[in-house]
């Protein structure tokens, strides 16, 4: 019994660390922009896609394709940002979020065109496979991999954010956009800066959620409605509330998968809606 | 009514005559447009953005289900049970749901939706989870049979559609319309002016669940059957694209947009059924580009008619 239950928590730390890494670049660019960025989940399918070709068609290791998942997404973000995200900072919820999933649906037709409507998988280093013993217990290396790197992005996250300028300028930004710019902070490159990061990381969460979940054109769809309960209700632009929040739910869908599977992915949605409804701008929100 | 009007509902007629075999097509349009119409009541006057409006479809689908296949399979009492029902389950959400507004409020409504969703597939016993819902027996309404043709399910979509869209249009017109409204444009300043906000939305909610909850019991009454799709996320955003596309705030904005997007899905289902949504998700960032209004939106640009 309590065994498992380390196994439960061991594993839902992990898929936390995933939701983690797939939703903290939408928590930073909602926080900052007020954009509803609904196609967040096809930057993680860019980085994912990227993975899936990388070692399989050019044999590349798995570890080397990250940093390219990341940049890829990036530079994707980074396009997408300039030429159409722009035009819609100003616009209403509603039109962002309309114009946000006519871009996933897309995306979707267009992976499907591209890799069919299989799922498509990655091979593992030997490193990452099998499992590894600690304290008489047994722990999946990838899993440990994975937490490490979430705890890894979180770090070089707040450090990034809380202790250099560039970070001062996106507080600032996020805070209090007009007064920002009123103190001559170039707003808009700090906007496409962050898009890109947020980007960049979406992708290398696709990508390392390869091994958990798979990998296939509905991708985008699928976890988006994760990432978005993770994002509402860690509060927005909270580097700590999202993890606080991918970790909750994470350990929770997975405890409610192994202990009570007839129910699926209910527990989910119901600790989403009840912490929505105690606290609507989410566990660490300001606003 | 309008002239216009007029003769836009005259020309709901029309499938009888030219197009016999597209009947089953033309009552399914029309469910939609009963389903979309009740959204714009929320989003287009209320201004409540709801991604998971399906709920209340669904429920009203599978209560109408359930009551014709367990005690009694006559129609009209089942649209009004499920209609009630539906109502019902809109006003005690309604309590939570109006009270969050932006991403809570998305966040909110979306969640519920696939709760009952969730809810529906875990409880198969009740209604038959992924399978569907077997065992339909719809009886005739008043004497008449629904047929392979789906000239009885297209009178009856229709006629429903006809009269709660009259109800609609008496309620869009009155002061309490008026005040809805007002809350869209300004939610802060109503209640300032004396405007009870929360129990208009609650009202207003409870409305369009009661719409849905109808539009779900004609789809299950014509088809004989309920699958858990009518719960899906995926027809909350179909609707809400179709409401888009014709333009919400207004009234004629969900049926113009479903006549077209549920005919260009027929056209383009039997091409290429995988790309679909390739061309939904090029139509939707074309409107809010260019059509910020839709497509009844637009042509008043075109036309500038008083209004």
């Amino acid at each position: 019994m309590l065994a498992s239950l380390a196994g439960v928590l061991f594993d839902g730390f992990a898929y936390g660390m995933l939701l983690f890494l797939l939703s903290v670049g939408l928590s930073v660019t909602l926080g900052m922009m007020n954009f509803v960025n609904l196609a967040h989940c096809s930057f993680a399918m860019v980085g994912g896609y990227v993975t899936v070709t990388l070692t399989n068609r050019y044999g590349w290791p798995f570890v080397a394709t990250l940093p390219m998942a990341f940049l890829a997404a990036a530079g994707i973000a980074v396009v997408l940002e300039r030429t159409l995200y722009r035009r819609l900072y100003r616009a209403s919820d509603l039109d962002q979020c309309l114009f946000t999933i006519g871009i996933v649906f897309i995306s979707i037709a267009v992976y499907a065109w591209f890799y069919g409507t299989v799922v498509q998988s990655a091979p593992m280093p030997s490193y990452l496979r099998g499992s590894v013993e600690l304290f008489g217990m047994s722990f999946a290396a990838y899993r440990l991999f994975l937490i490490a790197l979430g705890l890894g992005v979180a770090a070089v996250l707040v450090a990034a954010l809380e202790y250099t300028r560039f970070g001062a300028q996106v507080r600032a930004a996020v805070d209090n956009q007009r007064m920002a710019r009123g103190l001559g902070i170039d707003v808009d490159r700090a906007f496409m800066i962050t898009f890109a990061l947020g980007g960049g990381l979406a992708g290398l969460g696709g990508a390392a959620a390869i091994e958990i979940v798979g990998l296939d054109h509905a991708f985008a769809l699928t976890y988006l409605v994760y990432v978005l309960i993770v994002v509402a209700v860690g509060g927005l632009g909270s580097i700590g509330g999202s993890l606080a929040a991918a970790l909750v739910l994470g350990v929770s869908d997975m405890a409610g998968k192994y202990y009570f599977p007839w129910l699926g992915a209910f527990v989910i949605y119901l600790v989403m809606v009840g912490l929505l409804m105690w606290r609507p701008v989410g566990l660490f929100g300001k606003r | 009514m309008r002239p216009l009007e007029i003769a836009f509902w005259a020309a709901t007629l029309l499938p009888f005559i030219v197009v016999p075999s597209y009947l089953s097509l033309a009552s399914q349009v029309a469910i939609t447009a009963l389903f979309a119409l009740s959204l714009d009541l929320l989003l287009g006057y209320a201004g409540i953005v709801s991604l998971g409006h399906a709920a209340y479809f669904g429920f009203g689908a599978y209560a109408a289900g359930l009551l014709s296949k367990h005690y009694f399979g006559e129609p009209l009492t089942g649209l009004v049970v499920a209609a009630i029902a539906a109502g019902v389950l809109g006003y005690l959400t309604s309590h939570v749901i109006v009270r969050f507004r932006h991403l809570a409020l998305i966040m909110l409504t979306l969640g519920l939706g696939l709760l009952l969703a969730e809810a529906a597939n875990s409880a198969s016993w009740l209604t038959g989870g992924a399978d569907g819902l077997q065992g339909v027996k719809v009886w005739p309404l008043l004497g008449f049979k629904f047929d392979l043709y789906g000239r009885t399910a297209y009178a009856y979509s229709l006629v429903v559609l006809f009269l709660l869209f009259l109800v609609a249009r008496r309620v869009i017109h009155s002061p309490f319309g008026l005040a809805l409204r007002g809350i869209r444009e300004n939610a802060t300043r109503m209640p300032a002016i004396g405007a009870p906000s929360l129990a208009h939305l609650r009202k207003v909610y409870t409305i369009a669940a009661t719409m849905a909850g109808a539009a779900g019991a004609l789809l299950t009454q014509t088809t004989s059957t309920v699958s858990l799709e009518v719960l899906s996320f995926g027809r909350s955003a179909d609707v809400l694209v179709i409401l888009i596309l014709g333009g919400a705030g207004r009234l004629y904005g969900g049926i113009v947009g479903a006549i077209i997007y549920m005919v260009a899905r027929d056209q383009f289902a039997s091409m290429n059924p995988q790309y679909w949504y390739f061309w939904v998700g090029l139509l939707l960032v074309a409107v809010v580009l260019f059509l910020p209004n839709g497509i009844l939106g637009g042509l008043r640009a075109l036309y500038k008619r008083p209004e």
